[in-house]
């Protein structure tokens, strides 16, 4: 719960993006791939101009205000996104100021830890040393990061974090595999992409067998989506709509992704980025909501700005920031929930630059109050590596952000308990306030302080400390799906592969 | 009905509860006896002195101590804790019979030496000596020398503990030694010294007895000076 959102941009600067991405949105308007999306879009009031793309049929679509206007009016403020232990559940208020941190991003490399010792050529001591070795990411690696976000008590939803790259995965069968890997390791709510449509029904059945049934998966929704519909600057990509759509028909809740490079894809000021960035969401959220009205859908927008000397993405600068805490105030006005991004580590190894990038953006970020924050565990170099060993000091780190946004203690009714307390301290021998530390500490009132201290004088151990927790973290009992459901699972998705299957073969 | 009490006076302990006015950290303690009364009550019904130290006071600490250890409670803790313990031995007082016993485990005067107004670190080896079941005879701040030998004189004590947190007045440590050594105390008094900028080679250098880094180490060289023949 954030006190008190900062508002960096003032109600007049909010309305001028609106009108300014509402400008945009009629003209230029946007290029639409997806040819379902055209025509809702032309009936609700839309100009529609048919054009080419290469190979491709594209319509160039100018979007009147009155059809946004419309399509947000219809939005649901509050989303429920479900979880396989029900007191793990997820409240979106649009209007509210909760925050949840999540993981997210497929990374291609898994980061392993492997402490050595070495002798110092110097002084002939042993020193112990975190080497760090790169891996292909795969299923079992992503059985583990879920496992170990379960572990994680600042991480409250889970997004696939690591990407399965192995040698009987392929797009047919990649969707029900990520998604049972997922769910069977953790029970709070899980978030993802569909990489193939054909695979939609099998996932949205797997959660149905869960939760059992249909209807109950709207109530718990166990599994929501993720689209990244635009293709920026503000093109509509075919074959996703055509999942939006689907998804909104699901009743689902689903996240409109867009993610505009300033400097390359989307402007790099700030005016520019995100009057842009906005009316791209926008357009998801038209078009879902086009589909069918009321469908919950999650404003989602992560703005990079672009490396001058490479154009990677960067989000451990303070453009991200401005950028991203402007888009939360934005949904917040449309009384859209709002899906934003802190903690991306450009560094490559965990150490003293992802500390730092990261420590920015997971303070930063959260003062906006968006509902959901996500790529907030364990991503470093932007978002191509996972590291289960940083995810585990990001979970410090989101701990201190959450910490720091908590209700002030100054209220009028403690007005005299202060006064008291001073008078009983100055009265006794010491003057000394341990007894009334010690009441604050026992209600969760004190902060724990750094974990991973080490105690050498001329190393930093912080990382051997918080791979050695890590380590305890893993030998914890797996909260895997009962046996039965397990067994239906396998039954009704042929494409699993059976190494995931808890209960043997 | 004896246990019963020491028992309660062990719970007590932990709940950092010197009398009846003092919450404890977990609810429902309201009006309750705590420490001090609990103290007073087990002498009313005849409870030998000692036991209430030692299955009471003592144990109780030497819980607080173990949890501390573990990682379960903080200095917080271990202060209020001792706190507790202290108000238990006032009211004990009156009863302890001859001098040495009134003592506890023995005596010990402390003091921030002259020039210096630091206290916080003190204080806190004073709350945690006198939790331990020391006799602590506080001096304060700002101390000179002469007047920490007398009150050593005065007093009894078997122990002096010095404090000194500037580099500047940490020198004046040595003075104390000196003037014990002047009027021929130094043979019956050990010192301690403790303090950010001291160190072992310091109380060394000065003749000090010993060093002890915090308030754990000051309870500990305490206890292995009077074992090793002091008071
Ligand atoms: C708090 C503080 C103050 C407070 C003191 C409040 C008070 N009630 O004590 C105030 C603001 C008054 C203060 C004033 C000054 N301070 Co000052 N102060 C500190 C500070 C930040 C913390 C000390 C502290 O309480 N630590 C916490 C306690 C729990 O730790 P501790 O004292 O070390 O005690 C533990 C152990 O050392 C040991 N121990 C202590 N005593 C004993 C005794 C025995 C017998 C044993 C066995 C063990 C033992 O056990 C304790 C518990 O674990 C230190 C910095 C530091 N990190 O030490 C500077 C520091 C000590 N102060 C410093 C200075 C310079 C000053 C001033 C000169 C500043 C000024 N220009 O006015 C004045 C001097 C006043 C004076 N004449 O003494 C310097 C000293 C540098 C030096 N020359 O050595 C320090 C180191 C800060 C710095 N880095 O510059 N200070």
């Amino acid at each position: 719960m954030v006190d008190k959102p900062y508002n960096r941009l003032s109600r007049e600067q909010i309305e001028l993006i609106d009108r300014t991405s509402l400008e945009i949105l009629e003209d230029p308007g946007i290029l639409c791939f997806h040819e379902e999306s055209v025509s809702l879009l032309e009936k609700a009031g839309a100009r529609v101009k048919p054009t080419r793309e290469g190979e491709h049929q594209a319509w160039w679509v100018s979007i009147p205000s009155k059809v946004v206007k419309e399509a947000l009016a219809t939005v649901p403020s509050k989303i429920t996104l479900g979880a396989r232990n029900p007191e793990n559940k997820v409240i979106l208020d649009a209007e509210g100021t909760r925050i949840h941190f999540g993981s997210g991003s497929e990374t291609n490399y898994w980061l392993e830890v492997e402490p050595e010792t070495f002798t110092s050529k110097k002084d002939g001591h042993e020193r112990e040393f975190p080497l760090i070795r790169r891996k292909r990411g795969n299923l079992d690696y992503l059985c583990r990061s879920a496992h170990l976000s379960e572990q994680l008590e600042n991480l409250d939803f889970f997004i696939r974090n690591v990407n399965v790259q192995d040698e009987d995965i392929s797009t047919d069968n990649k969707d029900v595999n990520v998604f049972f890997a997922s769910l069977n390791n953790i029970t709070k709510p899980v978030i993802g992409g569909i990489a193939d449509f054909n695979q939609l029904e099998q996932v949205v059945k797997m959660a149905e067998i869960i939760v059992g049934g249909r209807e109950e998966l709207i109530k718990n929704p166990v599994v929501s989506f993720i689209t990244s519909v635009i293709k920026s600057p503000l093109q509509v990509v075919g074959e996703t709509a055509e999942k939006l759509v689907s998804i909104a028909r699901m009743n689902l809740p689903v996240v409109i992704s867009t993610s505009p490079q300033g400097g390359s894809t989307a402007p790099i000021d700030e005016m520019g980025m995100v009057a842009q960035v906005n009316a791209e969401a926008l357009t998801g959220i038209v078009i879902n909501q086009l589909a069918n009205p009321g469908a919950p859908v999650i404003y989602g927008a992560v703005p990079v700005r672009a490396r001058m000397d490479d154009l990677h993405d960067m989000y451990g600068v303070p453009e991200f920031c401005h950028y991203t805490m402007a888009c939360a105030q934005m949904a917040r006005y449309y009384k859209v929930p709002c899906y934003s991004t802190a903690g991306v580590g450009d560094a490559r190894v965990p150490g003293m630059q992802s500390a730092v990038e990261k420590m920015y953006t997971y303070t930063a970020v959260p003062f906006a109050a968006p509902d959901l924050i996500h790529y907030a565990f364990g991503l470093l170099e932007k978002t191509m590596t996972f590291s289960p060993d940083q995810a585990v000091l990001d979970n410090h780190m989101i701990g201190m952000s959450k910490f720091l946004q908590r209700e002030s203690g100054i209220k009028p009714e403690e007005k005299d308990r202060v006064v008291k307390m001073i008078g009983e301290v100055m009265d006794s021998p010491y003057r000394m306030y341990a007894r009334y530390a010690r009441k604050m500490l026992r209600k969760g009132g004190i902060f724990e302080g750094f974990p991973f201290e080490g105690d050498s004088d001329d190393q930093d151990q912080s990382l051997l400390m918080v791979n050695r927790h890590l380590k305890e973290l893993e030998e914890r009992e797996p909260q895997y799906l009962p046996e039965e459901i397990c067994k239906k699972i396998f039954e009704q998705a042929p494409g699993l592969v059976s190494r995931l299957n808890p209960y043997g073969k | 009905m004896k246990e019963e009490l020491t028992d309660k006076i062990v719970e007590n302990v932990l709940q950092g509860r010197r009398n009846q006015e003092d919450e404890g950290i977990e609810e429902d303690y309201a009006g309750e006896p705590g420490v001090a009364e609990l103290v007073q009550q087990a002498l009313d019904e005849g409870v030998e002195t000692n036991t209430i130290l030692l299955d009471g006071l003592s144990k109780g600490m030497e819980l607080v101590g173990q949890k501390y250890e573990s990682g379960e409670y903080f200095i917080p803790d271990m202060l209020t804790a001792a706190e507790a313990v202290e108000a238990g031995m006032k009211v004990m007082e009156p009863y302890l019979g001859g001098e040495g016993e009134s003592d506890g485990k023995g005596k010990i005067v402390m003091a921030t030496v002259e020039k210096d107004l630091h206290d916080i670190g003190k204080n806190l080896v004073c709350i945690m000596l006198k939790g331990a079941g020391f006799n602590v005879v506080d001096l304060g701040i700002d101390v000179p020398a002469a007047r920490i030998v007398e009150a050593v004189e005065e007093e009894g004590a078997g122990l002096v503990g010095l404090s000194a947190l500037l580099n500047t007045t940490m020198t004046n440590m040595e003075d104390v030694v000196k003037e014990l050594e002047q009027k021929g105390m130094r043979d019956k008094v050990k010192v301690i010294i403790g303090g950010a900028p001291t160190s072992e080679d310091f109380a060394q250098e000065i003749g000090a007895d010993a060093y002890g880094k915090d308030a754990f180490a000051a309870i500990k060289v305490a206890e292995q000076l009077l074992q090793a023949g002091g008071k």
